[in-house]
C-alpha cells in the first residue's frame, strides 16, 4: 500500500511539473504584448520600455519560470498586471462564485438526475423509462449557452422573475442564491441528462446480478430490491460522474458567466486572455489543473483503500 | 467664503436634497471594467469613465459640449509670448483622505506624468512643459518649451488630473482625488461603488451612492436594462435594441455623438493601396449608408473625411467618395487590377468593426476584391495592425478629438507619407488666429479625403439608455466619462 | 433498439444531405448582403428567414452544417488518428514505462480545462476552423487512447493472439492484423458520440468567436449574432439553435442505436 502511494505520488509530482512546463510555454507563445495593449496606441516607445521593466517582461525565461514556480509553491501567486492586486486575492473573490455555483448546478442536477435514472430503471421498457430517457437525449443536445439565452429571454425580460445577471454578493444570501438560479439551470440540464442515463444503466446491470436474484428470492419485490440494494451499490459509478462533473463544472462554466455576466473564475480568465493579463492566466490554469489532478490522486487513493485489486493497476 | 455665498449653498443644498429625496442612488452600466483606478497610469479608457470629474479633477476639464473651463485652477494667465501659463488654485480643495491640494500636488502630478519612467499612456500631452514652478501654495507657473495652442484643452484629460503623493502608491487600487464622489469599493468583474463627497470645494453632487457596473455582452446588458437591473447605459452596445427602448416609456434613449471617426484605414505603404487609383476604387466601392444600417443599425453620421461633424471647422466632403461600383472597377482595371486582388482585412473586437468588416468584405468582393477577414482581439490588434503594420485593411474608430494631425506622421500605422500634408499641419499648429486655422483645417480635410487615404466611414454614436426621469446625463461624449456630478431624479 | 437507429440516422442524414447540397446549390448566395431585407420572419421568399445582413437563413444553415460536420469530422479524425494507435501501442507494451507514459499523458491532458485550453490556442494561432479543429482534437485523443487500450487488453489475453505470438508475430502485427479488428465496432460507436460533442464544441467556440470566421457559416456565429435579436426576431436564433440540437439528437441517437445493435455487451465511456 506505501509502495503504491509512493508511486502514485511521484507520478502525481511529475504531472505537475510537466503541466506546469505546458502552461507557462503555452503563455509565453501567446502573440500580442501585455505592455503595449496596457498602454494603448498613443505609448511612446521609452514609456513601454518603462512598463515592460516593471512587470519584469525584460527578464529571461528561465528566471521567470523558476521565479513563478517558487511563488506559487510559497502561496505567492503574483500581481496582476491590470488589476494591480494579487492574484490570490482575485482568485479568492471569484472562487466564491463559482464554487458556489458548481455546487448549486451539482444539487440540481443530481435531485433531477436520481428519481429520473430509478424511475427509468424500475419502469424498464415502459413509458415512463423511454420518456425520461427521450427527454435526457434532448438533455445531452441541448448547447447550455443557447438554453441559457433563452432562459433569459423568458425568466429575466418577459416575466422578469430573476435578474437578468450579476451577482449581488454574499451579504445577501438570498439574493445570491436567486441570482445564481437560472445560470445554475443552464449548467445543471446536460449534467442532469448525462447522470439520469448512467443511474439507469448502472441500476439495470445491478438489478442483473446474482444478489438481487437471490434478494428477490427471498420474497423482495421487485422495488424492494432495487431501494434495499440495487441503488446503494449503482452510486459508486454515479459518484465517480459526478466527481468528474465538478471540476468541469468549476471551469466550464465560462460561456454561462459571460452570459450572466457573473464575476467568476471562467469569467476571470477569458477577460485576463483577452487583457493578456498572463500572469492571472497561468496561475489559474495551474489551479484548476492542481485542483483536477489532486481529485483524481484522492479518487484513485479511494478506489485502492476499497479495492486492493486497484493496487496493482490494470 | 462670503455670508451670501453660504446662505446660497445651503439653499442650492437644501433645493438639490428636496429633487433628490425620491431617490439618492444611481446604478450606471458601462461596457468595460477598468483594468486599475489609475488614470495616469494606463490607457483603458473605462478608467476615465468611471473616475473622471466624479474622482479625479484636473486643472481644466471639459464640459459634456466639449468646451474646456476652469477645474481645480479658478483662473489663469498665459505670458505674452505664449510660453508661461500661471495657474491660480482654488481655495480649500481637499484630496478625499483629507489632505490638503495645493501647487506642491500640481508640480508632482505633471513632473511625475513626463519623467523618465512615467507609465502614463498620453505622455505627449505634457511634452512640452519644460518646468513646473510653485510660486506660492496656490499659484504655480508651467513654462513651455513652444507655444502650444492646445495647452489648456491638453490638461483637460483624464490622463493630465492631480493627485497626490501621499496617495499614489494605492492609486490603482484606492483612487483619492479632488472630486464631488469618493471611492467606496470595488468588487472586480462586478461592480464599482462611490459614495457623495460631503466635503467637495464645488457644489456637490445630488446623488448620495453611485454604483458602476460592468456589462460587455450584449444580451446581457439588453436583459440588465429590460429587467431595470441598472438604471443607465451609457455606450449601449447593441444599436439594434435601441428601437425597442424607445418605444417603451419606462426608457428614454439619447443618441449622442462621439469624436469617434470611424474609418476603413488603408495601408498606405503596401501595393496594392500605394497606388491611390486602389486607393479611390475601395472607397468607392463602399455603401456607406449599407454599412450605418446594418452595422449600426442606422445610427451614425456619414462622414467623407477624418473630421468630427459637429466640429464647426468640419468641411463635407462625402461627394468625393459616393458609392459607385461600377467606377471602382473601372478605377481598378485603370490601376492594373481588372480582375481584382486579395487582401487582408483585420478586425479589432468593436461589433461596429466585425459587422462593418462582413458587410465590406461583401461589397469589395462585388468588385473584384477578396477582404480574407481575420478577427482580432484588441492586444492582437495593437501589436500587428498598429505596431507591426501588417495589414492591407482594418476598420477602427479613431477616438481621440481633433486628431488630423495623425496623418502628418508617416509612422503612423496607416503610414501616409505626404510632405505637403505634413507642412501643412506644421503651419497649422504655429498658427493661432481662428479664421486662418479654420481655412488650413479646411485644406487639410480636403488633401487627405481627395488622396483617398482611408475610407471614410461614419462618425460614430454613443447611444445611451436611462430611466425616464434621469436628469443630466452626458449626451455627447467629447471624452470618455459618466460624469454623474449633475445627474439628478425626477418624479 | 432499430427506432433509435431508424430516427437517428434520418436525422443525421438530413444534415448530412443539406450540406452535401450546400456545395452544387444553395436557395441564395449568402456572400451579397440585403441589408433593407433584414430579419424578415420565414414566408415563402425565405423559408426560414432572413438575419441581419439580409441573409437567406436556410443557405446559412446549410453551409453551417458543413461547417460543423467538417470540423467535427476532422476532430473526431485527429482523436482516431492520435489516440488509437497511442492505445494499442500501450496495451501491447501492457505495464511497461512507456504504458505508463502514454496512460498519464491522457490523465494530464484530461486534466486541464478543455475550454480553456481550446481559447488559449485561438489566441496563439487566432481565431479559425483549422484551429477550432485542433483544439477539439486534442481532447479527442486520450478518449480514444483509453477506450482503445481498454479494449485491448483483454483480446490479449485471447488464445488466437497467444497463437499469433508463438507463431512469432511481432506485437505490431498483432495490433494490426488482429487487435485493431476486433475494436473497430467500438470505436465506431464511440466516434459517433464524439462527433456529435464535436459539434456541440465547434457551436461553443464558434458562439464565442473562435471558431471558423466570416464569410463561412457557421450555427454558432450565427447565434452569436442573433442573440441581441431574440427578442425583436427569434426565429434568428431559434433556428440556429434548432439545428444544433436536432443534429446532436441524431447522433447521439444512432450511437446508442449502434451499440445496441452491434454488441449489447460493450460499455462506452460518456462524458
Amino acid at each position: 500500500m506505501i509502495r503504491y502511494i509512493a508511486s502514485r505520488l511521484l507520478s502525481l509530482t511529475l504531472s505537475l511539473i510537466a503541466a506546469s512546463i505546458v502552461i507557462f510555454a503555452v503563455i509565453e507563445v501567446i502573440p500580442g504584448d501585455p505592455a503595449a495593449f496596457m498602454l494603448g496606441v498613443n505609448a511612446r516607445p521609452d514609456t513601454l520600455l518603462a512598463l515592460r521593466d516593471q512587470m519584469g517582461l525584460n527578464d529571461p525565461l528561465p528566471l521567470r519560470y523558476f521565479a513563478w514556480v517558487t511563488g506559487m509553491l510559497t502561496g505567492d501567486f503574483g500581481i496582476s498586471w491590470t488589476y494591480k492586486t494579487p492574484v490570490a486575492e482575485l482568485v479568492n473573490d471569484r472562487i466564491w462564485v463559482s464554487l458556489p455555483l458548481a455546487i448549486y448546478a451539482l444539487f440540481l442536477s443530481t435531485i433531477i438526475a436520481f428519481p429520473a435514472g430509478i424511475i427509468a430503471a424500475s419502469r424498464r421498457g415502459g413509458m415512463g423509462d423511454v420518456s425520461i430517457m427521450g427527454a435526457t437525449q434532448l438533455g445531452v443536445a441541448i448547447p447550455n449557452f443557447w438554453f441559457a439565452m433563452i432562459l433569459v429571454l423568458i425568466f429575466a425580460i418577459k416575466l422578469r422573475w430573476f435578474s437578468a445577471g450579476g451577482f449581488p454578493g454574499w451579504d445577501t444570501p438570498l439574493l445570491a442564491i436567486k441570482s445564481l438560479t437560472l445560470p445554475a439551470i443552464a449548467l445543471a440540464l446536460p449534467q442532469a441528462a448525462i447522470l439520469a442515463r448512467v443511474m439507469r444503466s448502472s441500476l439495470l446491470d445491478n438489478l442483473g446480478e446474482d444478489y438481487i436474484r437471490t434478494a428477490r428470492a427471498k420474497g423482495l419485490t421487485r422495488r424492494q430490491a432495487l431501494w434495499r440494494h440495487a441503488v446503494r451499490n449503482a452510486l459508486i459509478p454515479v459518484l465517480t460522474i459526478i466527481g468528474l462533473q465538478f471540476s468541469f463544472l468549476l471551469a466550464g462554466g465560462i460561456i454561462i458567466e459571460q452570459i450572466f455576466f457573473l464575476p467568476g473564475l471562467g469569467r476571470l480568465i477569458f477577460q485576463s486572455i483577452s487583457a493578456r493579463d498572463l500572469i492571472v492566466v497561468e496561475s489559474v490554469v495551474m489551479l484548476l489543473v492542481f485542483v483536477v489532478i489532486v481529485v483524481n490522486f484522492a479518487v484513485d487513493l479511494a478506489y485502492a483503500v476499497v479495492d486492493p485489486r486497484l493496487r496493482s493497476r490494470t | 467664503m462670503t455670508h451670501f455665498t453660504k446662505l446660497l449653498s445651503a439653499s442650492v443644498l437644501a433645493l438639490t436634497a428636496s429633487i433628490a429625496s425620491a431617490q439618492t442612488s444611481i446604478t450606471v452600466a458601462i461596457q468595460l471594467e477598468p483594468p486599475n483606478l489609475d488614470p495616469t497610469g494606463g490607457a483603458a479608457q473605462a478608467i476615465d469613465s468611471v473616475l473622471y470629474s466624479n474622482v479625479f479633477e484636473g486643472l481644466t476639464r471639459f464640459m459634456a459640449d466639449g468646451s474646456v473651463v476652469a477645474g481645480l485652477a479658478q483662473s489663469w494667465e498665459i505670458s505674452d509670448d505664449g510660453l508661461t501659463y500661471t495657474f491660480m488654485l482654488h481655495d480649500g480643495v481637499t484630496f478625499h483622505d483629507g489632505t490638503t491640494m495645493d501647487a506642491e500636488d500640481v508640480k508632482f502630478s505633471l513632473d511625475r506624468a513626463r519623467s523618465d519612467d512615467s507609465i502614463n499612456a498620453q505622455k505627449g500631452l505634457f511634452a512640452d512643459i519644460a518646468d513646473v514652478t510653485v510660486v506660492d501654495p496656490l499659484t504655480v507657473a508651467v513654462t513651455l518649451s513652444q507655444p502650444n495652442g492646445m495647452f489648456l484643452f491638453n490638461m483637460a484629460w483624464g490622463d493630465a488630473v492631480i493627485v497626490a503623493p501621499e496617495s499614489i502608491d494605492t492609486i490603482a487600487s484606492n483612487p483619492i482625488g479632488t472630486g464631488a464622489f469618493t471611492f467606496t469599493d470595488w468588487v472586480q468583474g462586478d461592480r464599482l461603488e462611490l459614495t457623495r463627497n460631503e466635503s467637495y470645494w464645488g457644489q456637490p453632487a445630488a446623488l448620495e451612492t453611485a454604483t458602476f457596473r460592468f456589462i460587455s455582452d450584449p444580451t446581457a446588458a439588453f436583459a440588465a436594462v429590460m429587467a431595470e437591473d441598472v438604471d443607465a447605459f451609457v455606450g449601449f452596445p447593441a444599436p439594434e435594441n435601441l428601437p425597442q427602448f424607445e418605444a417603451d416609456p419606462r426608457f428614454q434613449v439619447l443618441v449622442g455623438n462621439t469624436e469617434g471617426e470611424t474609418i476603413l484605414s488603408m495601408n498606405n505603404k503596401m501595393p496594392p493601396f500605394d497606388n491611390v487609383l486602389v486607393r479611390q476604387a475601395v472607397s468607392l466601392a463602399i455603401d456607406r449608408q449599407s454599412i450605418i444600417d446594418g452595422a449600426m443599425f442606422g445610427y451614425g453620421t456619414p462622414i467623407g473625411t477624418h473630421f468630427a461633424p459637429h466640429n464647426p471647422d468640419y468641411v463635407d466632403l462625402i461627394a468625393n467618395s459616393t458609392y459607385n461600383p461600377q467606377r471602382a472597377r473601372e478605377l481598378l482595371a485603370e490601376a492594373g487590377f481588372a480582375d481584382g486582388f486579395t487582401t487582408t482585412l483585420k478586425l479589432p473586437p468593436p461589433s461596429y468593426a466585425r459587422r462593418g468588416g462582413e458587410i465590406i468584405a461583401s461589397q469589395l468582393r462585388d468588385v473584384g476584391i477578396t477582404a480574407e477577414i481575420s478577427n482580432l482581439e484588441w492586444a492582437q490588434w495593437i501589436e500587428e495592425v498598429f505596431n507591426g503594420k501588417d495589414f492591407g485593411l482594418s476598420i477602427v474608430s479613431h477616438t481621440e478629438p481633433m486628431d488630423i494631425g495623425i496623418y502628418a506622421d508617416p509612422e503612423y500605422y496607416f503610414q501616409y507619407d505626404n510632405p505637403e500634408f505634413q507642412a501643412l499641419m506644421d503651419t497649422l499648429n504655429a498658427t493661432t488666429d481662428p479664421t486662418t486655422r479654420s481655412a488650413l483645417l479646411a485644406d487639410a480635410q480636403t488633401t487627405i479625403s481627395e488622396d483617398y487615404v482611408n475610407g471614410y466611414l461614419f462618425q460614430l454614436a454613443v447611444p445611451t439608455v436611462a430611466k425616464a426621469g434621469l436628469n443630466g446625463l452626458w449626451l455627447n461624449q467629447p471624452t470618455a466619462a459618466v460624469d454623474l456630478t449633475g445627474v439628478t431624479w425626477s418624479e | 433498439m432499430s427506432r433509435s437507429i431508424a430516427i437517428g440516422a434520418t436525422l443525421t442524414l438530413v444534415f448530412l444531405g443539406l450540406a452535401a447540397l450546400s456545395f452544387i446549390y444553395t436557395p441564395y448566395d449568402i456572400q451579397s448582403f440585403d441589408i433593407p431585407n433584414k430579419l424578415h420572419r420565414p414566408d415563402a421568399t425565405n423559408w426560414l428567414g432572413t438575419d441581419h445582413f439580409g441573409r437567406d437563413i436556410l443557405s446559412m444553415i446549410m453551409l453551417g452544417a458543413r461547417t460543423s460536420i467538417a470540423v467535427a469530422v476532422l476532430a473526431v479524425g485527429i482523436g482516431i488518428c492520435i489516440g488509437v494507435p497511442l492505445g494499442l501501442l500501450a496495451a501491447a507494451r501492457r505495464g511497461s514505462l512507456l504504458d505508463e507514459l502514454i496512460m498519464r499523458g491522457n490523465d494530464l491532458v484530461f486534466a486541464f480545462p478543455s475550454l480553456v485550453i481550446a481559447i488559449l490556442i485561438t489566441a496563439i494561432f487566432g481565431p479559425s476552423a483549422i484551429n477550432a479543429i485542433i483544439a477539439i482534437g486534442i481532447f479527442n485523443i486520450p478518449v480514444f487512447a483509453r477506450l482503445s487500450r481498454g479494449a485491448a487488453l483483454p483480446i490479449w489475453e485471447r488464445d488466437f493472439i497467444l497463437a499469433a505470438r508463438v507463431a512469432g508475430k511481432s506485437s505490431l502485427r498483432i495490433s494490426i492484423e488482429h487487435i485493431l479488428p476486433n475494436i473497430t465496432n467500438l470505436m465506431i460507436v464511440q466516434g459517433t458520440i464524439q462527433f456529435s460533442l464535436g459539434i456541440l464544441a465547434e457551436a461553443a467556440l464558434s458562439y464565442i468567436g473562435l471558431g471558423a470566421q466570416p464569410p463561412t457559416a457557421s450555427w454558432g456565429r450565427m447565434l452569436a449574432d442573433a442573440q441581441t435579436l431574440t427578442s425583436i426576431a427569434p426565429h434568428t436564433a431559434l433556428i440556429p439553435g434548432m439545428a444544433i440540437v436536432l443534429m446532436v439528437l441524431g447522433l447521439n441517437l444512432l450511437g446508442d442505436g449502434l451499440r445496441d445493435w452491434l454488441d449489447p455487451r460493450i460499455r462506452i465511456a460518456r462524458t
